[in-house]
C-alpha cells in the first residue's frame, strides 16, 4: 500500500510516486524537483510538529504537513 | 536607463525590443554602437551567492529603487570592463523558477522577457548557479536557456562545492548547455574576470537552444499555443519555453493574458496532452529535470562518503524540539533588546542634535515666521524623520544577519504552526515582534513575505502592536492616575497596566490579523514550501548594503511625505496667529497662541465628538497634534496646560492635570477611568505619520497605497474611539468614574 509523505517519521526515506493537491504547491515542489521518481527523506519535524523538513536532490525543504498528505511515496 | 528614474513609471519597453528574432544583429550593435552601456541580468535561486556576486561585480556603486507597482527592491550598478565597457547590472530578485508563483519570480519573468514596465530586456543574462546544488540550480537555468537572450553561466561557490566532494567539469557543462559556464567564488572575489570577460562576447555567441526534445503528442499539441505566442511577438524560443509552462501555471494573472486567444489554445492543448496519456501540469518539470539528470551525470563527480555536513549538525540543535525555541526565544530577545535599547542613546543623540541645531538657528534668526518655520516646522520635521534612523539600521543589521546565515527560515520553520493560529506563515513572526519598537521598520520587515496577502494583513495590524513612541504617553498618564498599589502582593498596578496596555495591542493586532485574512485577504492557503540554505557567514560588506539600502529608501520617500506633514502641521499650530497681551508670560502666550490656533479649533470643533469618551478640547488638540507621532501628545498637553516644554516626568505638568476642572461642573476633568480609556485609545489609533507614509509606500505606493493606509487608519480609529467609549462609559455605569 502506497504512503503519504506525511506518514514517514524521520529517518525514513521514500520515492514519489505522485504528487496532488493544491496545483500552485504542487507546481511549486515540481520546481524544486519534487517529482514522480525523486528520493525523499524525512529529516525532522518542526518543534510544534509541523511543518517537516525533508532533503531531496541533496538540499533541505519544508512543507505543511497537510501538503505531505497530497504526496504518495512508495518505499 | 538614468538613476533618476528609478522608481517611477517611465515608458514601457517598445514591442520590437522584445522580438529579436532569429538572425538578429548581437544586442550590443543594435542599440546605439558600441558606446551604450551593456545591460546585463543577474538571475539565480535564492542562496546560491548572487548578491554576493552583484556585490564583487558592481562595488558599492548600486543604485536601489522598486519596480514599478510592486514592492520588489530593484537593484542596479554598473562597472567598466578591462576593454572599457560599460557595463549596467541589474540584479533580479532570487527565483527558483520562472513560474511567476510569488511577485519576486514575476519580476524576474516580466524583465527577462521584456513585459516588466520601465525595464529594458536585458543584452546578457548571467545565470548564477550554485555548484553545491547543480540539479536544483539548473532548472531556473534551463528556462532561462530558451528566452532567446545571450546567457553566461556562473558556477558559483565551487570552493565549497569541492569542499563536499562534488567536482563539476565545467567544460564539459559548457559543451551540454551550449552557452560560456564561469568557475567562480564570489566570497572570494574568484573567477570575475573571466566572468566578465564571458558576459562582453557572449551577444557575439550563437543564442542558447533547448536542450531535450518533447513527445511527438506535446510536440504537436503545443505548436498552435506556440504560434499565438510567436504572433504575438515573442522569440519563437522564447514561445516554445513560455507553452511548455503555461501548461503547468495556466494563465491566470500573468504577463501573457493579453494574447488573444490563449486561454482556449492552451486548455485544447492540456486535454490534447491527457487524451495521450501524458500530465500536462507535470510534463514540464519531469522534461527538464529529465535532461538535467543527464547534464549532471555527465559533468559532475562526487568523490567520498558524504556525511554529515556542518549544518547537519547544527541544524541538530537549532531546530532541536527543546533547545529550537529556546535559542529562538534567546535570538528574539536579543533583537527586541537591540532595537529597543541599543537605538536609544543614538535616538537621544539626534534629537539633542537637532534641538541644539533648533536652537543655534533661533539665537542668529529675528523672531518671527521664518525662524518659527525653520526651527518648528522644518528641524523638528527633519529631526522626527532621522530618528528612526537607529532603529532601522539596528533592525536590518540583525535581520540581514539572520537572512544572509540562514537562520531567518529556520525561525520561520519553528513559528509557522503558532502563526497559523491566525492564518498566517512562519515568517510574519519577525516583522510583528519589531513593531514593539516601531512599525515603521517592522513594516519594511514584511517584505519577506512571500505571499501578498500575508503581507498585507501584517502590515494592516502591525501598528496595533504597542511601539516605543506610546511609552510616553503611557508613562505620563500611569504615573499621573493610577495608584502604585501592590497588586496580588508582589506586582505594582502601575506595572500591570502598563503590561495590560500592551497585551491588548497584542492579542488585538492578532485576533484583527485572523479577520482579515477570514473576510478582506481570504486566499487559499499558500504553501509554507520553504527551502532551509546551509548556513553561511554573512558578509560584512552586504550587510552594509543592505542596511544602507533601506535606510535611503525609508529617508528618499517617507522622508518627503513626513517633512510636508510636519510643516502642514506646523502651520495648523501658528496660524491665525494671536497677539498675546505684554502681561502674559511666555508659558501663557504660547497657551493662547495654540488655543487661538486653527490646530486648537480644530480641537474645539471635535470637542462633541471626543465628549462621550470623557475628553474636552484640551485633550481634544492634545490628540490631533499627535497624529504627526504620538509622543507629541505629551509635548502639546505640556503648552496647552501652560507649563511650557514638558516630558512625560513632568511634575508640573502632572500636578496641573490632576487639579484640572471642568469650568462647566466644577468636577475633576481627569479620573483614573478617563486616563485608562485615553491609553486605550494611543493603543489602538494610528497616530504616526512616519508609519502612514511608509505603508502607503509598502503596500504598493500611488492610489493603491493610499487606500490601503486610509482604510488602517479608519479602521484603528473607530477600534480605538469604541474602545475608549466602552472603556469610558461602560466604567461609569459600574460606576468606577
Amino acid at each position: 500500500m502506497a504512503r503519504r509523505l506525511s506518514d514517514l517519521t524521520p529517518g525514513e526515506r521514500g520515492r514519489v510516486v505522485s504528487l496532488g493537491g493544491d496545483p500552485d504547491a504542487a507546481r511549486r515542489l515540481m520546481d524544486l524537483g519534487l517529482i514522480r521518481g525523486t528520493a525523499v527523506e524525512v529529516i525532522r519535524r518542526a518543534p510544534l510538529g509541523d511543518p517537516l523538513e525533508v532533503r531531496l536532490r541533496g538540499f533541505m525543504l519544508t512543507l505543511r504537513q497537510a501538503e505531505a498528505e497530497h504526496i504518495a511515496i512508495e518505499e | 536607463m538614468s538613476t533618476a528614474q528609478l522608481g517611477t513609471p517611465s515608458p514601457p519597453p517598445s514591442p520590437a525590443a522584445t522580438q529579436r528574432g532569429e538572425g538578429a544583429l548581437p544586442a550590443a550593435t543594435t542599440r546605439g554602437g558600441a558606446s551604450a552601456p551593456l545591460r546585463v541580468a543577474l538571475i539565480g535561486n535564492p542562496n546560491t551567492g548572487k548578491s554576493t556576486l552583484f556585490n564583487a561585480l558592481t562595488g558599492m556603486r548600486q543604485k536601489v529603487g522598486n519596480y514599478s507597482g510592486v514592492t520588489v527592491d530593484r537593484v542596479e550598478g554598473r562597472y567598466r570592463s578591462a576593454s572599457g565597457r560599460s557595463v549596467v547590472v541589474l540584479d533580479l530578485p532570487g527565483a527558483y523558477s520562472l513560474s511567476a508563483s510569488s511577485p519576486d519570480e514575476e519580476i524576474a519573468l516580466g524583465v527577462l522577457t521584456g513585459q516588466a514596465a520601465g525595464v529594458a530586456p536585458p543584452d546578457v543574462v548571467v545565470v548564477v548557479v550554485d555548484a553545491q546544488n547543480l540539479e536544483r540550480n539548473l532548472f531556473l537555468a534551463s528556462q532561462v536557456l530558451e528566452l532567446g537572450h545571450p546567457v553566461v553561466i556562473a558556477l558559483n561557490q565551487v570552493d565549497a562545492a569541492a569542499a563536499a566532494g562534488l567536482h563539476i567539469d565545467h567544460v564539459e557543462l559548457t559543451l551540454e548547455l551550449g552557452v560560456p559556464v564561469v568557475p567562480t567564488v564570489a566570497t572570494k572575489r574568484e573567477g570575475l574576470n573571466v566572468l566578465q570577460r564571458a558576459i562582453e562576447q557572449a551577444p557575439e555567441l550563437p543564442l542558447p537552444e533547448r536542450g531535450f526534445v518533447l513527445p511527438a503528442e506535446a510536440a504537436s499539441a503545443l505548436v498552435p499555443v506556440e504560434a499565438r505566442l510567436t504572433a504575438a511577438g515573442l522569440h519563437p524560443s522564447a514561445a516554445a519555453m513560455e507553452a511548455l509552462r503555461l501548461l503547468a501555471v495556466g494563465l491566470e494573472g500573468g504577463h501573457l493574458q493579453r494574447v488573444t486567444g490563449l486561454a482556449d489554445e492552451v486548455q485544447r492543448a492540456s486535454a490534447a496532452l491527457e487524451a495521450a496519456g501524458l500530465h500536462p501540469r507535470s510534463l514540464e518539470a519531469e522534461l527538464r529535470y529529465g535532461w538535467i539528470a543527464q547534464v549532471v551525470e555527465r559533468t559532475t563527480q562526487r568523490r567520498g562518503a558524504h556525511g554529515k555536513t556542518l549544518t547537519d549538525r547544527v541544524d541538530a540543535v537549532v531546530l532541536h524540539r527543546v533547545w529550537g525555541p529556546l535559542l529562538f526565544l534567546a535570538l528574539m530577545a536579543l533583537v527586541f533588546q537591540a532595537i529597543f535599547s541599543w537605538a536609544e542613546p543614538l535616538m537621544a543623540l539626534i534629537e539633542g542634535g537637532f534641538s541644539s541645531l533648533g536652537q543655534a538657528l533661533a539665537a542668529v534668526l529675528p523672531a518671527g515666521d521664518l525662524r518659527s518655520l525653520l526651527v518648528d516646522g522644518v528641524i523638528a520635521g527633519v529631526g522626527s524623520v532621522l530618528v528612526f534612523l537607529p532603529q532601522i539600521a539596528i533592525l536590518f543589521l540583525f535581520l540581514g544577519f539572520l537572512e544572509d546565515s540562514g537562520y531567518m527560515a529556520r525561525a520561520a520553520f519553528i513559528m509557522d504552526r503558532f502563526m497559523r493560529i491566525v492564518g498566517l506563515h512562519g515568517r510574519s513572526f519577525i516583522p510583528l515582534l519589531s513593531g514593539y519598537a516601531c512599525a515603521v521598520p517592522g513594516i519594511m520587515a514584511t517584505r519577506t513575505i512571500e505571499n501578498p496577502k500575508d503581507r498585507l494583513a501584517t502590515i494592516m495590524v502591525l501598528p496595533l502592536m504597542s511601539c516605543s513612541a506610546r511609552i510616553p504617553v503611557y508613562t505620563l498618564l500611569i504615573g499621573t492616575f493610577i495608584p502604585p498599589l501592590a497588586v496580588a502582593g508582589i506586582f505594582d498596578l502601575q506595572g500591570v497596566t502598563l503590561l495590560a496596555m500592551y497585551l491588548l495591542g497584542t492579542v488585538t493586532a492578532l485576533a484583527v490579523a485572523a479577520l482579515f485574512k477570514k473576510t478582506l485577504l481570504r486566499g487559499r492557503a499558500r504553501p509554507m514550501i520553504m527551502e532551509l540554505p546551509p548556513y553561511r557567514v554573512p558578509s560584512l560588506r552586504g550587510l552594509a548594503l543592505s542596511v544602507s539600502h533601506r535606510a535611503s529608501l525609508f529617508l528618499r520617500k517617507a522622508g518627503t511625505i513626513i517633512l510636508a506633514a510636519s510643516i502642514v502641521l506646523w502651520a495648523l499650530a501658528t496660524y491665525p496667529k494671536s497677539e498675546p497681551s505684554p502681561t502674559l508670560s511666555e508659558e501663557a502666550a504660547q497657551e493662547q497662541q495654540l488655543e487661538r490656533s486653527a490646530l486648537g479649533r480644530m480641537g474645539q470643533v471635535i470637542e462633541p465628538l471626543v465628549r462621550p469618551l470623557g475628553y474636552d478640547w484640551k485633550i481634544g488638540v492634545s490628540i490631533v497634534s499627535s497624529f504627526a507621532a504620538r509622543e507629541v501628545f505629551v509635548s502639546t498637553m505640556g503648552t496647552i496646560y501652560g507649563v511650557g516644554a514638558a516630558d512625560e516626568g513632568s511634575t508640573a505638568l502632572r500636578e496641573k492635570l490632576r487639579g484640572e476642572r471642568d469650568p462647566a461642573t466644577g468636577s475633576l476633568v481627569y479620573t483614573p477611568l478617563l486616563a485608562v480609556g485615553l491609553m486605550v485609545f494611543y493603543v489602538y489609533a494610528l497616530m504616526c505619520m512616519s508609519t502612514v507614509a511608509v505603508v502607503v509606500r509598502e503596500t504598493g505606493g500611488g492610489k493603491t497605497g493610499l487606500k490601503w493606509a486610509t482604510f488602517q487608519m479608519a479602521y484603528m480609529l473607530a477600534l480605538a474611539y469604541g474602545a475608549a467609549l466602552l472603556v469610558y462609559q461602560g466604567g461609569r455605569l459600574l460606576g468606577l468614574g
